[in-house]
């Protein structure tokens, strides 16, 4: 269903859509820093990024979360499992890349063996509102990780910002309960032809592809190459990657608190730790920034693939974006291509 | 769970067997396993880990773990005393391949306190009800020094069974020891069991069975035949929280059990 939403009608529909729902959307958190959050009022919102520095994955996969609470009465434990999401959720303002990560976190979070009920409860109760990117970054690279500027997939409602109003795009069931809102008019052929304007020039702008197709075959034979002894060398090990990698998924779960009342919780955790594989007995499996690397890279365009048939890298650039020393995930994967190997040999070996 | 009974087991007092019993039938009856399958145990406050199912399916009642004191959870869980509740997640992991060693011969390798599982595994085939599926079963079990062999009483009652061939081995005998002095690769070399129709089952340290696959391969074990227990750091169990992986498979769930030849192609991440 192909509607729009006037820019004048924007802080109104927002308004009515937090009656029944709880909002999320981007916020400058401090000066340059945009997450996603719970807002109060539609004048937090703060859409002048052009993406957020940690992705909506917090929505769904917080930083910390409590698992299950627990606390002595008398000689009994009385334990009580995570609180519930009492409201319905509206994600807005997420950009397709992001979108896409989410689908690939609930491949793992949600699966026939075993569903993690803390991430699935949360899928559940959220519709979520993907927002077109008009202004990719040089960083961006979606196009080739599986994704584009403007793919729908994943959203149940989807706008795109054509200046004085929003083209709004009713995708399923979830997104269908607003076909009646009274916000939304009918769209007209020249909003569409402008679409098609925008989404050209967006994909014009992603000047950088890396090369996908066959990665992971091409990993296969790269497990014990070389290359791992340099590529890492660059690393400080300060996570930042990992943490703000839309798909990155890895948690440790600890337990706060002392013998009489306290708490689970799972925190967000990262392959690139020398303590993540850390066993008690002093062994590390992965005892350097070699292997460490390695994993990263891997789970990612080899390991990832294996499972779920789809690389778990969405080209969102925040890894290259916000690296202190200027690591490039899109120069490690050009590396492992013949054709690209050349053109990019001098950075590495 | 309840602990049932606990007692240490060696002589330097790092491994502590728990028997524990769960608090409703419910539960009890609910909680089916195979043996090489774990837990997670839990103490508020402390934390959670994995341990192996040291007992086998075939002893109702209660379930077995035996605790190397090493970090936080393994400290506390040697320092509660008998009647103390506790936590359990399970059971866990894929356990052994016992289906394929219907008219089999297994030969059974362990070394220190990776023995556990591999008690389960005994305990289970030489159980009356299970015993005539399965050919010969032979054991090489191997520890450090004779104080460091778990489950003693045991390992006398086996040797006496005539279905069961049951070789101990220590690294480093004392005046008492009269059984065999020598490392496990060099005992099962001196074995030398057959690896015609035979599956084997190896656990312990990763030095133990990186020199023991040799031996394994000299004595013409396929790939196929040869199955370990591997472990590695793990927090959720259920293959979510990622550390455990070994290339694109989980310990926690598409293992702890492999056989050496779906660990031939995967990285040595382990």
């Amino acid at each position: 269903m192909k509607l729009k939403l006037d820019k004048k009608d924007f802080k109104p529909f927002l308004q009515s859509l937090m009656d029944e729902y709880d909002l999320f959307a981007p916020v400058q958190l401090v000066e340059g820093v945009s997450v996603f959050k719970k807002i109060d009022h539609p004048d937090e919102i703060d859409l002048s990024h052009p993406n957020s520095q940690k992705p909506a994955k917090e929505l769904f996969f917080p930083q910390s979360e409590t698992m299950l609470r627990y606390e002595k009465v008398g000689e009994q434990n009385q334990m009580t499992s995570a609180e519930e999401v009492k409201r319905e959720r509206i994600l807005f303002g997420a950009r397709p890349c992001d979108i896409e990560a989410i689908s690939i976190l609930e491949k793992v979070f949600v699966s026939e063996e075993y569903t993690d009920v803390y991430f699935l409860e949360k899928r559940k109760k959220t519709t979520i509102i993907g927002l077109g990117c008009n202004h990719p970054l040089s960083t961006c690279f979606c196009s080739s990780a599986g994704g584009d500027p403007f793919l729908r997939a994943g959203s149940d409602l989807f706008f795109i910002d054509l200046g004085e109003a929003y083209f709004v795009e009713l995708l399923t069931e979830k997104g269908m309960v607003f076909h009646k809102n009274k916000f939304f008019k009918e769209a007209d052929p020249k909003d569409l032809t402008f679409v098609k304007e925008l989404e050209d020039k967006a994909f014009e702008k992603i000047g950088f592809s890396i090369p996908v197709d066959g990665i992971e075959k091409r990993l296969d034979l790269m497990a014990e190459s070389s290359f791992w002894d340099r590529v890492h060398e660059k690393c400080i090990g300060c996570r930042i990657c990992t943490y703000l990698c839309p798909t990155c998924h890895c948690f440790d779960i600890v337990d706060e608190g002392e013998h009489q009342r306290g708490q689970r919780v799972r925190n967000w955790d990262s392959c690139l730790s020398p303590l993540y594989s850390l066993e008690t007995s002093g062994h590390n499996p992965r005892p350097t920034g070699r292997e460490r690397t390695r994993q990263r890279i891997m789970h990612k365009f080899n390991y990832y693939p294996k499972n779920f048939n789809r690389v778990a890298c969405v080209g969102c650039g925040r890894c290259i974006l916000y690296c202190p020393v200027n690591i490039d995930i899109r120069q490690i994967i050009n590396v492992t291509s013949p054709k690209e190997r050349h053109r990019v040999k001098d950075e590495f070996l | 769970m309840v602990i049932k009974k606990a007692y240490v087991e060696t002589t330097d007092r790092m491994l502590r067997t728990l028997e524990l019993s769960f608090l409703n039938k419910e539960d009890a009856k609910a909680f089916r396993f195979i043996p090489g399958q774990f837990c997670e145990l839990s103490i508020l406050g402390k934390g959670e880990a994995p341990f192996g199912i040291a007992s086998s399916p075939t002893e109702n009642g209660s379930l077995k773990f035996t605790i190397n004191k090493a970090g936080v959870v393994t400290t506390a869980l040697h320092h509660l005393a008998e009647g103390a509740e506790i936590g359990i997640r399970g059971p866990l992991g894929n356990g052994y391949p016992i289906d394929l060693f219907k008219g089999k011969n297994v030969l059974v390798i362990g070394g220190g306190f990776a023995f556990t599982t591999l008690r389960s595994l005994i305990v289970y085939l030489s159980h009356p009800e299970n015993r005539s599926r399965v050919k010969d079963i032979t054991v090489i079990y191997g520890a450090r020094m004779p104080g460091l062999l778990l489950y003693k009483e045991e390992l006398t009652q086996w040797e006496k069974r005539s279905d069961l061939n049951l070789v101990v081995t220590v690294d480093w005998g004392d005046k008492d020891w009269k059984g065999k002095v020598g490392l496990v690769p060099n005992v099962l070399e001196e074995v030398a069991p057959s690896s015609e129709n035979t599956y084997a089952v190896i656990c312990g340290p990763p030095i133990m069975i990186k020199f023991t696959f040799p031996k394994l391969m000299a004595l013409r074990f396929p790939n196929e035949r040869i199955y370990t227990s591997l472990e590695k750091r793990m927090k959720c169990g259920i293959g979510k929280c990622g550390r455990c992986n070994i290339g694109y498979l989980y310990v926690c769930k598409d293992g702890p059990v492999f056989s050496y030849a779906q660990l031939e192609k995967l990285p040595k991440d382990y």
